[in-house]
């Protein structure tokens, strides 16, 4: 008997605990924003898909060497790319760039072993397209759009 | 009633899952019922199986890297650790301390935002809607922090055999610091709001009871099996990177129940803190990188490599043939254990108490099809 | 007076019911709007998110265009359903929703028909509820529809006696079934919430439970079953339930308010037989964000639990209550 009135009593008494609780954060501030009118900071480390920089010194130019080490170490297999010998210029020229980002895992395996330090993420993270093919971003076309 | 119970004539099936609000996930629940009672649940799997250990085996090592995040994409970190550690030993490669520091330091705030998803989410498998909410505040926060320096939000892959791919700064230290504080001083709301609430009480205790044998029979572990008062935690009983450096409490239960898993989880958010604290005073300076040969070639033979993820032991086996594609790999997770339990555990229980159960267990179903 | 504005075809108190049934309408489907808002918002604002924003001033035309999505939307039947009782069913429910506002006296003059048993009429047009979550249930062809359905009416039986016996209590010191009687019997802030408050706890407990409103939502457990007796409904036919539902809570709410907090009494209003309905609709209103409140602070209960709780925690307490009243009433 004494069990039953005291657990009406400290039951009935953790349910006011609890309504005071949400009643006390009813009145608080939001926590979230209206997301496409307000955006938060994206942190400068943010991985988005995979960038090909521009050089420094020569800013009209990409750093890629074409050595295919992106393309051989990538886990998912999501980079096609192609160079070739050109007139008069050292080395290979790069004609083609095309990442599947369907399949990229953002893993950063490919910007850690690129030789001369040609790749980067981008910071993109709105990605909205009607059918695969969509997503095949050809990122030389991108560091030349970019100029 | 119990013949007619034993013939299964009033029993008929229902079929729960593969979407169902409180399977989170892909997992298909067969259940024989009686009325409300579940007589006889019997788990489906595969549903989200992806052949992480075939895949493994059919690439070079540092190809499944991506990979150990997608298995348990609530505690990536931790799977990643995993992996780097089987192939570390393996190889015979030394992580730098440094490196060490920051895998325990990521690794602890990742059991941290799982431990918090799982927590608003038992309460919300219970039918409150608010407690959710307020963990993600807390999570968001861990999120952040970590988005920071690994550059994604979930499915992290951020570890590299021999340290970690970005070295960690004073503002990530100075954030970690605030958020340690900010997640002490939620803890006593949700003491209130969710623990000591009267009907959360009584429906998550006394249900799902088992005992230290049937825990060792289905190869239990995690806090589920430190509820049943055995203080089995990896980080203690077979230690690994610097763990046996902090001064950290195994918290035990001795009731077994579901409340017994909640209270276990609970008080290691706490212990959790601790290890954020010392490891953040003890960091050491150095590269965050030691130096690996380009071209590792993963020696014969065999190396295992055991870690504690938020849901229990996780193993790695891994075995090298002198090329850089491993001849084998096993892993072994947690949740997979945890769930083999779920017929013998839930057998004449309430479907309500069944989704209390599944929510106890803290199942995530792609770390079970793998 | 009836004479004067008799027309000759039409007695004047047709026509008051046929108003009093077109304002009936209008109070349901604005109750639903407005309760349907404030539900979401408040929702919102206790989880610390701002609720719906985007369509009018904050988000205050949402439940239009919800409204209007929803009548639009394809009615789906599932295969092997029970075709006729499967559109019955919303039709069922939401119907007897209607009248019970006939009878409710917002103010002295505003009330469509005085009934000598007002109380009982209520109670027994609610109660229809229970057959339409039933026939919902069974019609739909689904084992989570059914087994909500059944958990349903378990519920709605058992909570009833708690419920009555309480009404007794009541009745006992008023002497009348009248629900204006009852009212007058408070005049002056004599409100029997005063007098007997463990009834006022119990009969708002049982009134929960009869809604299905969480903690007692155990018909539509979402984690559990899906949506429950709901689950197989869509576009109509939820909107239907979704309307009925609040309906529901909003004549379980004005019964409590005239049980125990006075009616439309209050402080004095100019033309006060009129607009002390404002004392009322806000006395109903605030009991309706109480239950809002509940409902997104407390996890659900156990379908075991939920009984034992009326069985044994209401149903003693009441009857003990009833017995208390009999005596003082008689010293
Ligand atoms: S980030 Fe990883 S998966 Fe993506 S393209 Fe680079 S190497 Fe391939
Ligand atoms: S590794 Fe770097 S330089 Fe080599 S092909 Fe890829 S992007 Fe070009």
């Amino acid at each position: 008997m004494k069990d039953y009135f005291a657990l009406i009593f400290t039951g009935g008494k953790s349910l006011i605990v609890g309504m005071m609780i949400t009643l006390r954060e009813l009145f608080r501030p939001v926590v979230t924003v209206q997301y496409p009118r307000e955006k938060l900071p994206l942190s400068p480390n943010y991985r988005g898909h995979t960038i090909l920089i521009r050089d420094e010194e020569k800013p009209e130019k990409h750093r890629c060497i074409s050595c295919k080490m992106c393309e051989r170490e990538c886990p998912s297999n999501c980079i096609d790319l192609a160079g070739e010998k050109r007139e008069g210029v050292k080395g290979m020229v790069l004609i083609k760039y095309r990442l599947d980002f369907t399949k990229c895992s953002l893993c950063g395996t490919c910007v850690e072993v690129c030789p001369p330090n040609a790749l980067d993420f981008s910071k993109v993270y709105q990605h909205v397209g009607f059918s695969r093919e969509d997503f095949h971003y050809d990122l030389l076309a991108m560091v030349e759009e970019d100029k | 009633m119990t013949t007619m119970a034993e013939k299964g004539e009033h029993r008929y099936i229902l079929n729960m899952g593969p979407q169902h609000p409180s399977t989170h996930g892909v997992l298909r629940v067969i259940l024989e019922m009686e009325g409300e009672y579940v007589m006889d649940p019997q788990p489906v799997l595969g549903y989200g199986h992806r052949m992480h250990e075939k895949m493994a085996e059919s690439r070079p090592w540092p190809n499944f890297l991506p990979n150990a995040a997608r298995m348990d994409y609530l505690s990536a970190l931790i799977y990643n650790h995993g992996y780097v550690g089987v192939v570390e030993r393996l190889a015979g490669i030394e992580a730098t301390p440094r490196a060490e520091y920051i895998r325990v330091i990521t690794s602890e705030l990742n059991r941290l935002q799982s431990h918090l998803l799982w927590l608003g989410v038992l309460v919300l498998d219970l039918g409150a809607f608010t407690p959710i909410m307020y963990t993600f505040e807390d999570r968001e926060k861990i999120l952040d922090i970590l988005e920071d320096v690994t550059g994604s939000r979930l499915t992290y892959c951020y570890m590299r055999v021999g340290g970690v791919v970005r070295d960690i700064d004073d503002k990530f230290v100075e954030r970690t610091r605030e958020y340690i504080s900010w997640q002490r001083s939620r803890m006593p709301m949700y003491d209130k709001l969710v623990t000591g609430n009267i009907i959360f009480r009584k429906r998550i205790e006394k249900i799902g009871e088992f005992n230290p044998d049937m825990a060792r029979r289905y190869g239990l572990t995690g806090p589920v099996l430190r509820g049943t008062g055995i203080p089995y935690d990896i980080r203690r009983a077979e230690p690994y990177s610097v763990y046996p450096e902090f001064d950290f409490e195994i918290p035990t239960e001795t009731t077994g129940d579901c409340m017994a898993a909640y209270l276990v989880r609970v008080r290691e958010i706490e212990q959790s803190l601790r290890i954020l604290e010392q490891a953040l005073d003890k960091l050491p300076a150095g590269p965050a990188m030691a130096k690996v040969p380009k071209k590792l070639k993963l020696p014969a033979g065999d190396a295992c490599y055991a870690v504690e993820s938020p849901r229990g032991e996780l193993v790695y086996h891994l075995t090298g043939d002198g090329s850089d594609t491993p001849y084998r790999m096993k892993i072994r997770v947690p949740s997979f254990s945890n769930l083999s339990l779920l017929p013998e555990l839930c057998r004449g229980m309430l479907l309500s108490d069944l989704c209390a159960c599944m929510g106890s267990l803290d199942l995530v179903i792609p770390e079970i099809d793998r | 007076m009836s004479t004067v504005m008799n027309t000759g075809f039409l007695p004047l108190e047709l026509l008051r019911i046929i108003f009093a049934l077109i304002c009936a309408i209008v109070i349901v489907f604005g109750n639903a709007v407005v309760m349907g808002y404030l539900e979401r918002k408040l929702a919102g604002r206790f989880q610390r998110r701002p609720g719906p924003m985007e369509v009018g001033w904050h988000g205050i035309l949402q439940l239009a265009v919800d409204g209007v999505k929803l009548v639009g939307k394809q009615l789906i039947i599932p295969k092997q359903t029970d075709r006729v009782l499967y559109r019955l069913a919303p039709i069922i429910s939401f119907a007897p929703a209607i009248m019970p506002m006939v009878v409710i006296p917002f103010a002295p003059k505003l009330q469509g028909r005085d009934f000598d048993i007002g109380l009982i009429f209520i109670l027994a047009v609610v109660a229809i509820n229970v057959l339409a979550i039933l026939i919902a249930g069974w019609s739909s062809n689904n084992k989570y529809s059914l087994l909500g359905a059944m958990r349903s009416v378990a519920q709605n039986v058992a909570y009833e006696i708690p419920m009555l016996l309480t009404l007794l209590s009541v009745i006992l010191v008023t002497g009348t079934f009248s629900l204006r009687g009852i009212v007058e019997a408070q005049s002056g802030g004599a409100w029997f919430i005063f007098f007997m408050p463990v009834a006022f706890l119990i009969f708002f407990a049982a009134t929960l439970a009869e809604t299905n409103r969480a903690p007692f939502d155990l018909p539509e457990a979402e984690s559990e079953l899906t949506a429950g007796f709901m689950t197989e409904f869509s576009g109509m036919g939820f909107s239907l339930f979704f309307m009925a539902e609040y309906t529901y809570m909003f004549i379980a709410c004005s019964l409590t308010v005239i049980l125990f907090l006075g009616g439309w009494s209050g402080p004095p209003l100019p033309y006060g037989e009129y607009t002390s309905a404002l004392w009322f609709f806000a006395k109903v209103y605030a009991l309706l964000l109480t239950m809002i409140w509940i409902r997104w602070t407390f996890p659900r209960v156990r379908f075991d639990q939920l009984l034992n709780f009326c069985w044994k925690y209401l149903v003693p307490f009441s009857l003990v209550h009833l017995l208390v009243t009999a005596v003082v009433l008689k010293l």
